[in-house]
């Protein structure tokens, strides 16, 4: 495995934290930037461009929730411009369809929804405000554009059971790409993980509806099944590596390998404000501290598959075993993985509160009651 | 599975090739994805407009590098096929 480093491939802008919903399984960090402190057009423009001549291709941008940045469309031109494909990121909470108009003239080539369930009411305890309308009318819109469509769905236990419904719901949509993402325990899903877990048995049933929905709708809609990681023998590989082909820039600027990273507080992230981001890439600390193989310990380190799933994440290590540089616990090899199993035996309550997303000083989402953890 | 030579590829409406000018390379762009293409595979993909079929496809490769390529574009357009970046026009009828 070489050390030296590779061309990033993607880039994802978070525009900002700012975001209308408040799902309990946001993967923002539970300290939201406010909006003062968001980098501006101008800055947002060259990181692109520095981006742009580091390699990257792909970029996402995202939140929190993007449409709040009112110079969406001058970012979106300016990534058109330097021959970015972009993909925006949204809850589709604010959309009107003057402003996909104004966002498909400015270059926006694909359009990321997100759903939270097959209902309205189900949806709508979730996202912790009223949405259901307004996304419904957001993907005619899109479609209408002729632009890149997905629905992006995360799972958990209060909705898995309606995946069948689910699965339909998006392809009546007209969505190109289905992904269908088990929520990960990163931000805010880690304070309800309690309530969010799904049922081993759930889990089973999940990957039988994909595998014959797969069929059903081959060639129409593309559906990205991520099984939850704590259902699996061995860790998912973090975007084929810590510091290989990705990179997020947070809402204040600062560069992390994964849009989870900021939860390892033993890390520091420089910024794009001090530093370029080629500088970031190639020698920050925190690109460097996991990149390659060299920082591996037992049983990773002469594991066949180190070069399959690097060891797994490293913001759970962190989060679950208190050490970035331990095997993912998810991993049954890990000497750690009891905890995970316990987490799963312990799954039970069909009814679950959730500690809602809201930023410091805000008033809580209508409904909010305080979650089991945290 | 292998394509037919009579399948009719054509790139998924939502992909683009563009130009990289850091790799110098071209490159296939879609949703959450970029495949490197080179020389040859940009030529290939280059002739996937949904009309010509595979064989037609082989054939004039084939005279263009004077050698038998059909074996090389087949299984190159099969992988893309495979996953769902080319897609048949025949089935789109
Ligand atoms: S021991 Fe490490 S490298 Fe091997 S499967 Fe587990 S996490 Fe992956």
């Amino acid at each position: 495995m070489p050390t030296t480093t590779g061309k990033p491939t993607t880039l994802l802008a978070e525009l900002t934290h700012r975001c209308p919903l408040h799902c309990p399984y946001c993967s923002n960090p539970v300290a939201l930037t406010r909006s003062r402190g968001e980098l501006s057009t101008e800055e947002w423009q060259r990181v692109l461009t520095e981006a742009r001549a580091l390699g990257v291709l792909q970029l996402g941008l995202s939140g929190g929730e993007p449409l709040v940045r009112r110079d969406l469309e001058a970012i979106v031109a300016h990534a058109r411009g330097l021959g970015l494909y972009s993909t925006l990121v949204t809850s589709a909470l604010g959309l009107t369809r003057e402003r996909a108009v104004r966002l498909k003239d400015a270059g926006i080539d694909h359009v990321q929804i997100s759903f939270q369930d097959a209902e309205r009411e189900g949806a709508e305890r979730i996202a912790g405000t009223p949405s259901w309308d307004a996304k419904h009318a957001a993907a005619r819109w899109v479609k209408e554009l002729g632009l890149a469509f997905t629905v992006n769905v995360v799972l958990h236990r209060a909705n898995l059971d309606r995946l069948a419904e689910i699965i339909d719901m998006a392809a009546a949509l007209g969505a190109d790409r289905l992904e269908l993402a088990n929520t990960q325990y990163y931000g805010w899903a880690v304070t309800n993980r309690a309530a969010l877990m799904p049922t081993r048995a759930q889990v089973e049933r999940s990957v039988e509806i994909v595998d014959r929905a797969v069929e059903r709708y081959r060639r129409r809609m593309q559906i990205i099944y991520v099984l939850p990681d704590y259902h699996s023998e061995f860790p998912k590989p973090c975007y084929g590596g810590w510091g290989a082909h990705y990179l997020v820039v947070a809402p204040d600027g600062r560069v992390l390998p994964c849009h989870a990273a900021s939860d390892i507080t033993t890390l520091t992230f420089d910024t794009v404000r001090e530093r370029s981001l080629a500088w970031i890439w190639d020698e920050s600390a925190a690109f460097r501290a996991f990149r390659g193989d060299a920082w591996m310990r037992e049983p990773c380190r002469s594991c066949p598959r180190k070069h399959v799933d690097f060891g797994g994440c490293r913001c759970q290590a962190f989060a679950l075993v208190g050490d970035a540089a331990a095997t993912d616990p998810v991993c049954t090899l890990s000497p750690e993985r009891y905890r995970i199993d316990a987490m799963l035996d312990a799954v039970a309550s069909p009814e679950p509160t959730y500690r809602y997303r809201t930023m410091p000083g805000a008033a809580p989402a209508v409904g909010a009651r305080a979650g089991d953890e945290g | 599975m292998l394509l037919a030579g009579t399948a009719r590829p054509a790139l998924w409406h939502l992909a683009r090739i563009d130009f990289d000018p850091v790799r110098e390379r071209r490159v296939l762009l879609y949703p959450e994805g970029a495949v490197l293409l080179n020389d040859t595979a940009a030529e290939i993909l280059a002739l996937c407009d949904g009309v010509r079929t595979v064989d037609d496809i082989a054939a004039t490769l084939s005279v263009r590098y004077s050698t038998d390529v059909t074996a090389d574009v087949v299984e190159y357009l099969s992988q893309l096929a495979e996953r769902e970046l080319v897609r048949d026009a025949n089935d789109d009828g």
